[in-house]
């Protein structure tokens, strides 16, 4: 899988992204800047997590309207795959690819912790080794992951098999609505998580729960 | 604008903070009156945070060199060898000061300051941590400061991307209006490619690097070098107002302009800004700098000369450049949207040269502002000794008592404060906050660093020699209960006014203690931090000589954790029973006493035991490991259960009372635990080594039984130990 991660001033996580996705899904991965205006030959895009632009803004915004977004959108407007973990689903929310809004976390801080999540949709290209009903444990680090979105569109999202992650087992640590962890566009290549799955591979990090995501990715 | 030429009077030379013989001093360096700016730049050198004027006399005496040690103390940070070419750069810095005028910014930019201090010399950071003291539970300012710390501690290091991986969070009356905040940092660079200060070559660009000057922190340094009174918070304009996105952007800029090999000489500007680093620059490289301050990037307008040179606004740097990879450097800069500007260069006639607006504004002997800097031997008495206590009455009720101690504000668990703060970036955290020391594997190896911060307080007030000795001890021996090689530390000594004999006797015995435990122990000071003057309306904080320690683990398959592993392993005490009660938290938390003299620290036993278990965990002999500290025995056994959600029955002799073996807090001792059939095995290889060892039980499927005496379930004890911190923190 040709996979490209996006770099933006301001986001942290792109290492661990790199190390997860060269360990477990055995992409190579390539590095574009903010500033170009087109991707190189991808299957898949990433955008990862962190605080792009100090998030001195609502979270992801300014990010969402750099020169490279509009490549972005056009990789998935003709189906390419596209990933935003943490930050980068704040960014797809920003710039409309995704539904909905990431608010402040109910409690107003920062959070980092082991949640639980359950794979509500089995079907995407980052869940496909996975079952619907699946739990696994991941963590989250963020201070803006309150998931909010209108009535209507939560019911079709929801009816629509939209949500790809829920938090689990009384474990939603912000605050979202219907525990909403992970949701993906209509078509399905639009893919956007607060949690951290990079974080969850390897023994090292306590538990290997999130290789079967990368392992998706490979598929 | 006060003019440059204004006549210096006694009271201009009083508010910035210089006494008249320090004065003289600078009349007589200089042969004529210094002009404002020049004022301002002695203020800045002299004052006692930079110059270190009553304390340099005793940090000479500490020990700073080992096999392992690369740098040693005086440069931003020091550094230590971990092999394959690599080293670890480390240093603790306070920033207690600020952090109570605004506790947000004051955190947020030690966390700052301290990164800054790291990736200078060319390193990465991989971890960092801080330790923090807050006044007593019922001060009506602790959670305003509380919350405040804690949010500008996360908010700077998530943001910028390292993982918290570790600190400590204490309470005592003694810190009410003067809370610390120490913050730490460990990078990780080539062992071949550190970055120093000194500059090199005369007639060299000297660039200016990273965000724009503002008024912000003016005479931060100098406000941080004075007690407190009423008017603190009249104090708020001399804090610095961080930006981690634009620090997190240095960061990446300067490694990536390290790697072209344009850079000379670096310095961060932290306290005293530009005026301390272009001096540091200067000074330890022999050659003059001569600055043009119109070329220094502003974010605000019509600032002074004055005001430039003593602006401690952050996430800057200073460099020396080889000129002919000044576009290459400047390229750089400009696609990490940071300010890059050539704002004079090196000369060879030694002098501090600064140029505005056509005019030399100051012009002053570079070498002489930093080695002339006033030192003092200051008078200093022997503390006295606490008395022996004479009594220890048990308690009325046991499990009582235990749940008193495991959830005290002091010993409950303080994730409240850690999972705010982001401890799993860069995906190598091998032990996240909770256990003895946090792990860090080295990226692309099987190495891993583990690293803490230790001092007991309470112990050096009683005593500050043995309590010096102490903080280094538990440092060294929390570096070993996760199986690494303890291999240096870095000291950030915070205590009230030196000006006050006792204060500074207490200052003198500690370090005394310190460095006895490092020589004990090869586990020699590679930098740190001085923090005096922490004192409010007259009333000097607990001593507090944080100690920041880094060890390494060869290979983390080997690492050892607290938590038990598994039904039915043998529960070992390492080091024997213990009898010490004094300032033990069990005379705290149940019977509101603060007496007697700290546990006695015997650096030999400390070795020997030390070295014995760090033997056995390399050797796979161990599941479990913890040493034993604030508590005392039935606090480790409660750690070890509550990380397993497994319990334990535990043996206690029956010629001790039990509540002196269960909260006695005498030094160098461990509970470990092994599997069954290697208990036997287990003792002897302690007994070949002449270390005590006795099992003391077993782990059990759940509740902490202690035989004879009391059974109490995982439940309550969890809620004892984990409710207290948000609870407080939840109260209006």
């Amino acid at each position: 899988m040709k996979t490209t991660i996006i770099q933006f001033p301001g986001l942290n996580r792109e290492s661990d992204m790199i190390m997860a996705l060269e360990k477990v899904s055995g992409a190579k991965v390539k590095t574009v800047w903010h500033t170009e205006t087109s991707l190189p030959d991808t299957d898949l895009v990433v955008i990862p997590g962190g605080f792009s632009y100090g998030d001195y803004l609502r979270c992801g915004a300014i990010a969402a309207r750099s020169p490279v977004m509009k490549a972005i959108i056009d990789h998935a407007n003709k189906g390419g795959k596209v990933l935003g973990v943490c930050n980068g689903f704040q960014i797809l929310v920003e710039t409309g690819m995704l539904r909905g809004a990431l608010m402040r976390n109910a409690n107003l801080k920062f959070v980092c912790k082991r949640v639980v999540l359950s794979v509500e949709n089995d079907s995407t290209f980052f869940t496909s080794k996975m079952t619907k009903g699946d739990k696994v444990a991941c963590p989250v680090a963020h201070h803006d992951g309150n998931y909010f979105v209108d009535k209507e569109t939560l019911k079709r999202l929801e009816g629509d098999g939209q949500i790809v992650f829920r938090y689990a087992d009384g474990t939603n640590p912000n605050g979202s609505l219907n525990d909403i962890a992970g949701i993906c566009n209509a078509k399905g290549n639009v893919i956007g998580m607060m949690p951290h799955p990079e974080n969850m591979i390897e023994p090292l990090h306590g538990k290997i729960d999130c290789r079967p995501l990368f392992e998706s990715i490979a598929a | 604008m006060i003019p440059n030429d204004i006549k210096i009077t006694d009271e201009m030379v009083a508010d910035h903070g210089l006494k008249p013989d320090e004065y003289q001093r600078i009349l007589e360096l200089i042969g004529r009156e210094p002009s404002f700016t020049e004022l301002g730049i002695f203020s800045a050198m002299w004052n006692e945070h930079c110059s270190y004027k009553s304390s340099k006399l005793w940090l000479k005496t500490l020990p700073t060199e080992s096999e392992c040690v690369l740098i040693g103390p005086g440069e931003n940070a020091g550094a230590v060898d971990i092999g394959d070419n690599q080293a670890i750069i480390f240093k603790m810095e306070s920033h207690n000061h600020p952090s109570f005028i605004e506790p947000y910014q004051g955190a947020a930019t030690g966390v700052g300051g301290i990164l800054r201090d790291v990736f200078t010399m060319g390193a990465r950071p991989i971890g960092a941590l801080n330790a923090l003291f807050f006044g007593a539970p019922d001060y009506d300012k602790n959670r305003h400061l509380i919350s405040g710390v804690v949010a500008g501690v996360g908010g700077y290091g998530n943001c910028f991307g390292v993982p918290t991986v570790g600190g400590s969070v204490n309470f005592h009356k003694r810190y009410e209006g003067n809370n610390l905040v120490n913050a730490m940092a460990i990078g990780l660079a080539d062992a071949d490619k550190i970055f120093l200060s000194p500059a090199k070559g005369v007639g060299r660009p000297v660039v200016y690097l990273g965000a724009k000057t503002g008024r912000d922190g003016i005479h931060g340094a100098s406000m941080a070098s004075a007690e407190f009174a009423d008017d603190a918070d009249e104090k708020r304009p001399t804090v610095q107002v961080g930006d981690p996105f634009t620090e997190k952007c240095l960061l990446e800029a300067c490694l990536e302009l390290m790697k072209t090999g344009a850079v000379i000489a670096i310095q961060d500007m932290g306290a005293a800004g530009l005026t301390c680093s272009a001096v540091e620059m200067g000074a330890s490289g022999s050659l003059g700098i001569k600055l043009d301050l119109n070329k220094v990037p502003c974010r605000e307008e019509r600032m002074s000369p004055y005001e430039m040179m003593l602006s401690e606004s952050q996430e800057r740097m200073l460099m020396v450049l080889d000129p002919e990879k000044e576009a290459e450097a400047e390229a750089i800069f400009i696609k990490w949207g940071l300010d890059f500007a050539i704002v004079g260069e090196t000369t060879d006639d030694l002098r501090f040269s600064i140029w505005h607006d056509d005019e030399e504004v100051a012009n002053l002997p570079i070498k002489e502002l930093g080695d002339e800097a006033p030192e003092y031997d200051r008078p200093w008495t022997v503390p006295p000794k606490q008395p022996e206590l004479t009594d220890v009455p048990a308690p009325g009720d046991l499990t009582e008592a235990i749940l008193q101690v495991v959830g005290s504000p002091d010993n409950c668990s303080k994730r409240w404060v850690w999972e705010q703060y982001d401890h799993l970036i860069q995906s190598n955290t091998a032990q996240i906050p909770g256990g003895d020391a946090a792990v860090v594997r080295i990226d692309g190896t099987n190495k891993a660093i583990a690293t803490c911060a230790d001092v007991t307080p309470r112990y050096v007030e009683a005593d500050p020699m043995e309590g010096g000795k102490q903080a280094v001890a538990e440092c060294w021996r929390n570096l070993t209960a996760v199986g690494a090689d303890p291999l240096a530390i870095t000291d950030n000594l915070n205590f009230g006014n030196p000006e006050r004999p006792e204060i500074m006797g207490t200052f003198v015995h500690a370090i005394k203690g310190i460095g006895e435990a490092c020589r004990a122990l090869n586990f020699p000071v590679v930098s740190g931090n001085v923090s005096l003057y922490n004192e409010t309306k007259g009333k000097g904080i607990l001593p507090t000589p944080t100690i920041g320690g880094v060890g390494l683990l060869p290979n983390i398959d080997q690492m050892a954790t607290l938590a038990f592993k598994t039904g039915g392993d043998a529960i070992i005490l390492i080091g024997g029973h213990g009898t010490h009660m004094g300032q033990s938290s069990y005379l705290r938390d149940t019977q509101g006493r603060e007496e007697g003299p700290p546990p006695p620290v015997d650096l030999t036993l400390e070795k020997k035991h030390g070295d014995f278990v760090r033997t056995m965990i390399r050797s796979d002999e161990t599941t479990a490991v913890h040493d034993i500290s604030d508590g005392g025995l039935v606090m480790a056994l409660t750690d070890m259960a509550l990380a397993s959600n497994l319990g334990a029955k535990i043996q206690i002799p029956s010629d001790i009372d039990a509540h002196i073996s269960l909260f006695a807090e005498d030094q160098a001792r461990y509970v470990i635990t092994c599997k069954p059939g290697k208990t036997s095995e287990f003792i002897r290889n302690a007994e070949t080594a002449g270390v005590p060892a006795t099992r003391i039980g077993t782990v059990t499927p759940s509740a902490l039984n202690i035989e004879g005496h009391v059974t109490i379930s995982l439940n309550m004890l969890k809620t004892a130990h984990e409710d207290w911190l948000p609870n407080y923190m939840a109260e209006a």
